[in-house]
């Protein structure tokens, strides 16, 4: 049962930090597309 | 550049694999708390890397009121936002340990765990101020802001010597002691989350320098189109 608390602790650190660069992947994604936009002649975000 | 990330990027995963094996494997099992003690491994390196970041974004604030440089801002803004996540690990991974140990998941009161919880309020309010304001003033007010957080820093540090807690006391300049095979892990773990945590600033620093160019590309085109329909 103790080492639940030792794997919960550990899973944890990382669904925190994968969730966190999830959310660095999604904005880079996000920011690529307006600068494709952009670079589209006459196309308004 | 481009190649120095993934090679960078690589190192840091091999390192933090090794750092797990040795933490979870190597390193000797503690006589009166066992394998729970092993939490340490995390939580201690994960507040040292906080409070590091929580330091880079004090010089980083304290630089943009004194010269108004934007990498400044840019570089206070990311070591908060990276430093909130590593405070986060230690307010998760803390009350796991202390379940087991302590009996009670939180200590209410207790000035170390209560210090912790206000010094992640005071980053979160800051990284909700930059991401909700839209006033030219704020860098400014959030560099001040960062500067009161960055006093809150030695407080939780050193709040274990000056008052009553249960937290334990601390393994490097504290009354504590450590086995010299535990304080290599432990050490070993604060390099590799260290690495980690300057591989992710490094790329959150990317990702804000180049939203900055597009928010202004965007101002650009905007005034185009007002200048056009002017005429």
């Amino acid at each position: 049962m103790r080492n639940g608390y030792l794997f919960a602790a550990y899973a944890a650190t990382w669904i925190i930090h994968i969730v966190y660069l999830g959310t660095i992947v999604s904005r880079y994604s996000r920011l690529k597309r307006e600068i494709e936009d952009l670079k589209k002649p006459g196309v308004r975000s | 550049m481009k190649k120095t990330f993934p090679i960078l990027g690589a190192l840091t995963a091999i390192l933090l694999g090794y750092a797990l094996y040795e933490a979870l494997v190597a390193a000797p099992t503690e006589q009166t708390m066992g394998d729970v003690q092993r939490i340490f491994y995390y939580h201690v390196p994960s507040a040292w890397t906080a409070f590091t970041l929580f330091l880079i974004n004090f010089v980083a604030s304290i630089l943009y009121l004194v010269r108004r440089h934007p990498a400044a801002d840019i570089v206070a803004l990311v070591s908060a936002e990276v430093g909130v996540v590593f405070c986060t690990v230690v307010l998760v991974t803390g009350p796991i340990w202390a379940r087991p140990v302590w009996g009670i998941w939180w200590a209410p009161g207790d000035i170390r765990l209560t210090s912790t919880l206000v010094l992640w309020l005071i980053y979160v309010s800051y990284l909700m101020l930059r991401r909700f304001s839209s006033s030219g003033q704020t860098p400014t007010l959030a560099a001040a802001l960062a500067v009161l957080g960055a006093l809150c820093v030695p407080f939780v540090y050193f709040s274990i010597w000056f008052f009553r807690t249960q937290h334990p006391q601390p393994v490097i300049g504290g009354g504590g002691s450590i086995d010299p095979r535990m304080l290599h892990v432990l050490l070993l773990n604060w390099l590799a989350f260290s690495c980690f945590a300057f591989l992710v600033c490094w790329s959150r620093y990317r990702l804000e320098s180049l939203q900055r160019e597009v928010d202004q590309a965007h101002a650009m085109e905007s005034l185009m189109d007002l200048r056009g329909s002017a005429r």
